[in-house]
């Protein structure tokens, strides 16, 4: 839901203009000015930034001005590490010099002139939006934690809320899948359900400090995939990787086939994993900004009860598609993690 | 395609925030509250498990309350029995005795009555021989006063004596 501030700032000066017109004073030209870019808006919005853009603001002059939070581009390039605000880049209109290295922000992409090849660790909106929710995460989890320090067992306030979340995890996602190991991979199994939950709700925040595409960019879910790849193949008990490697019940002449097939099977489910949670969430976003964007389009405010009723159902789904994708990635996680520690009845 | 590049930063960033997260929940938040509802479990478990003793060990209470008052009442049913059959016996002994003794004494009043009666009647004989001698012999002084009729008497006897 990644409504930006910049949309419904255009949105609430299209609405001004319009109103201004029934008032009688022509400023129609104002908006053929610039011609509105849907794909480009949305996918700047989907994608990452070096900074948070807050909104925009035309000053008396007619000469636009960002609103942004400047957030640190951290450079590892040729040995050196590099620090600096992304203010410094001015929007990406200015270069930034440190020692002989000279940085230019180029669409989003932060290029070095002498044709080095800058590794980018920045926070980037989405770290930014990350470590708010690991502050929020946090911040709910420790305080419902310490409700049962001191032998107390009754849930109480904000932990009678989210005991029954973390026992959904528990009884209807870790234990049926793994079974009796099903501790083990508790904590990762709930973390990770949290975890994607919650930032799939900060980017439904249509304004700062939400609205980050986080959980629908490929790089945050190729990680988490990762993560559920690592555990389910350094947890495969033998039964597992005989049944990759010596498939009970298959011709060995039939090895050469099966052995590929079975590894791209390993391979297929952290992909379709990645795949899943980045498609939908981008998918939403994407879709509540068309939405959005359709008033822009027809330049009609007319078409903004419209716009205004689908994104408000919009919203309604993608809250609801971000528990949905919470509990799929980790009911599948705890799935493939359950299909390598199960112990198997001998054929 | 940059939207489906997997950028280096976001992936170390992600790692890290994840795997710190995982470890501070792992200790500040999951064992407190899976070890809270475990304990929570088994306490519940634990006060089940305890009704249900308590259940069964007041329907076993109960059962040999019963069985108790079951045995008492037929004790006391059984005690009853006894005092009526006894009385029966005690009843019918007294009136056999009684009867006895009654037919004893009948029985030895009827052989005094006789007795009585025999001695009555014996007295009664005697009584009536002396008079009638008595009388026989003042009939017979009266009667043999002359020699004639004296005669005439014992004449009459003997020939009576010949008869016999």
């Amino acid at each position: 839901m990644k409504t930006t501030l910049k949309s419904i700032v255009i949105f609430a000066a299209l609405l001004a203009t319009s109103v201004s017109l029934f008032a009688g004073s022509g400023s129609a030209e104002q908006g053929d000015e610039k011609e509105f870019d849907a794909v480009k808006v949305i996918m700047h919005h989907i994608a990452d930034a070096h900074e948070f853009h807050i909104l925009d603001y035309v000053d008396d002059q007619g000469v636009e001005h960002p609103v942004s939070l400047p957030l640190p581009v951290i450079l590892l390039t040729d040995g050196h590490l590099d620090v600096f605000m992304s203010s410094a880049f001015d929007h990406g209109h200015a270069d930034v010099v440190r020692g002989n290295r000279t940085y230019r922000l180029d669409h989003g992409h932060i290029t070095e002139l002498s044709g080095l090849h800058p590794i980018d660790f920045s926070i980037t909106k989405n770290v930014f939006s990350m470590f708010l929710s690991l502050i929020i995460i946090l911040s709910i989890f420790i305080s419902v934690g310490r409700t049962y320090r001191k032998g107390n067992v009754i849930p109480r306030g904000l932990a009678s809320f989210m005991e029954p979340l973390v026992l959904f995890v528990r009884d209807d996602i870790a234990i049926p899948n793994i079974g009796k190991k099903a501790d083990k991979f508790l904590p990762y199994l709930l973390t990770v359900f949290f975890f994607i939950w919650i930032n799939n709700l900060i980017g439904l925040v249509p304004f700062f400090p939400g609205s980050a595409n986080l959980t629908g960019n490929i790089s945050f879910t190729v990680t988490l995939a990762l993560i559920t790849f690592l555990i389910t193949n350094l947890n495969g008990n033998k039964d597992y990787w005989k049944h990759i490697f010596a498939t009970p019940g298959v011709p060995v002449w039939l090895a050469p086939i099966m052995i590929p097939v079975e590894v791209m099977g390993i391979l297929a489910k952290p992909i379709a994993l990645l795949i899943r949670l980045f498609a939908n969430i981008t998918a939403g976003h994407i879709i509540i900004l068309s939405l959005i964007s359709l008033i822009f389009i027809f330049k009609s405010v007319a078409i903004a009860p419209v716009s205004v009723g689908f994104v408000l159902f919009m919203n309604v789904l993608e809250l609801l598609v971000a528990a949905i994708q919470a509990y799929i990635f980790t009911l599948l996680s705890a799935l493939f993690i359950g299909m390598a520690v199960e112990e198997h009845d001998h054929h | 395609m940059d939207l489906i590049t997997p950028q280096i930063g976001l992936i170390f960033w992600t790692t890290l925030s994840f795997l710190i997260l995982m470890f501070l929940l792992k200790k500040f938040a999951w064992s407190p509250i899976l070890g809270a509802v475990e304990t929570r479990e088994s306490s519940i478990k634990d006060a089940l498990e305890a009704a249900e003793n308590a259940r069964n060990e007041m329907a076993t209470l109960k059962a040999d309350n019963d069985r108790v008052l079951k045995e008492a009442r037929a004790e006391r049913d059984e005690m009853l029995k006894e005092a009526r059959d006894m009385k029966a016996t005690i009843v019918s002994e007294a009136k056999n005795s009684a009867k006895e003794e009654a037919d004893k004494l009948i029985a030895s009043a009827k052989s005094v009555i006789e007795n009585e009666k025999a001695a009555a009647i014996s007295e009664l004989k005697s009584s009536v021989g002396a008079l009638s001698v008595e009388i026989a012999e003042k009939v017979l002084k009266a009667e043999l006063k002359d020699a004639d009729k004296q005669n005439a008497y014992i004449s009459e006897m003997l020939k009576d004596v010949k008869l016999n």
